[in-house]
């Protein structure tokens, strides 16, 4: 799953990045490395960006970056509890 | 711009970046993530003495203020915040050339002890570029009133700088701040930062590099720190060349020849 499918109010775990270059470059930065847990919490009402609570920071990012943001949803109670 | 007068040569590419050297003042760069305080402790740091204007050709905004400690007066240069150094933006353009081309002095990275995790990264490559860096742990009432302790020796010892607790707001740990620029500008410690270790095939990579952009910098690879650059150029990156043409060079001849490095050697890393 990408990371623009994760619901609204869930956790996920990024398991890698399929973007190149510059985009690559930039996700890294922002602290989205495969294992990086990210919840998403809101979502502009257009439907882009949408917030993320990434490493304890708000950040918006548009889906022409979280299409490149391969995510496993955290769907039992305790890997939700100890993310 | 020539290089002919080598004696000032630092001092002429520090004019690039709008600094006055007639002073002599030591020039110390404050960077950070944004919202960590930075432009609090820059406050705090030089109170009223200060002023503002661009960067050279671009639309952001440039701080500089002085201060005094120990009967010396000191230069210091507000970089824009930035989540890193590696140029995505004008911003970390700018930071990235201030530091890696203007060399300050010292250069203190101001963290959020709130958020340590995502500010490390910036001290990383900070560190990475020079090795005068102090680590400026700013909302540290903050990082207490969440219940987050941060082991400050640790922190100190992992990293191998100096390592400043601040309240900025309250001016709290500012004097111990100065104090540590100041044991740095005067050589009364020496900064000598952990280093990222890459893989085997990084590191003969950038060796190589290396090599080869110190014969094709000659006369001027004493001003850049040739391993950073070679990192730079294995992860495609294009800006830099661009940056150090401007600054130091007006012969075509140059870009080209760098160009078939970025194309034989410039693989996919990272």
């Amino acid at each position: 799953m990408y990371l623009t499918n994760l619901p609204l109010g869930s956790k996920g775990r990024v398991v890698k990045l399929t973007a190149k270059g510059k985009k690559r470059r930039r996700l890294l930065d922002l602290g989205l490395i495969p294992g990086t847990v990210v919840e998403a919490i809101r979502r502009s009402p257009s439907g882009d960006p949408t917030a993320y609570i990434i490493r304890g920071t708000v950040l918006a990012l548009r889906s022409e970056e979280t299409n490149f943001i391969e995510v496993e949803e955290l769907t039992q109670r305790r890997d939700i509890l100890w993310a | 711009m020539g290089l002919t007068a080598r004696s000032s040569g630092l001092n002429l590419l520090r004019e690039n970046f709008n600094i006055d050297y007639s002073k002599k003042n030591p020039i110390i760069a404050l960077a950070g993530n944004p919202n960590t305080g930075k432009s609090t402790v820059f406050n705090g740091l030089t109170g009223l003495r200060q002023h503002t204007g661009n960067w050279p050709g671009k639309t952001v905004t440039q701080a500089q203020g002085n201060f005094r400690y120990q009967g010396q007066e000191f230069t210091l240069i507000d970089l824009p915040g930035t989540y890193s150094l590696l140029a995505n933006s004008t911003e970390e353009r700018i930071a990235r050339d201030f530091i890696c081309f203007a060399r300050p002095d010292a250069t203190i990275v101001v963290a959020d002890a709130t958020n340590l995790e995502r500010n490390l990264n910036l001290v990383l490559q900070v560190t990475e570029l020079t090795d005068n860096v102090i680590l400026c742990l700013n909302l540290m009432d903050e990082a207490e009133r969440k219940n987050i302790k941060i082991d400050v020796a640790g922190l100190k010892n992992d990293l191998q700088i100096p390592v400043v607790p601040t309240v900025a707001r309250d001016g709290k740990g500012l004097k111990e701040l100065k104090n540590t620029v100041y044991d740095i500008v005067n050589k009364n410690i020496v900064v000598h930062p952990y280093r990222v270790k890459y893989s085997p095939e990084i590191e003969n990579a950038v060796e190589e590099l290396v090599q080869e952009l110190r014969t094709m910098l000659t006369g001027i690879e004493k001003y850049i720190n040739l391993h950073w650059l070679s990192l730079r150029l294995l992860e495609g990156d294009k800006t830099i060349m661009r940056s150090i043409k401007d600054l130091f060079l007006k012969d075509d001849s140059f870009e080209t020849k760098t160009e078939g490095v970025v194309q034989t050697d410039g693989v996919n890393y990272i």
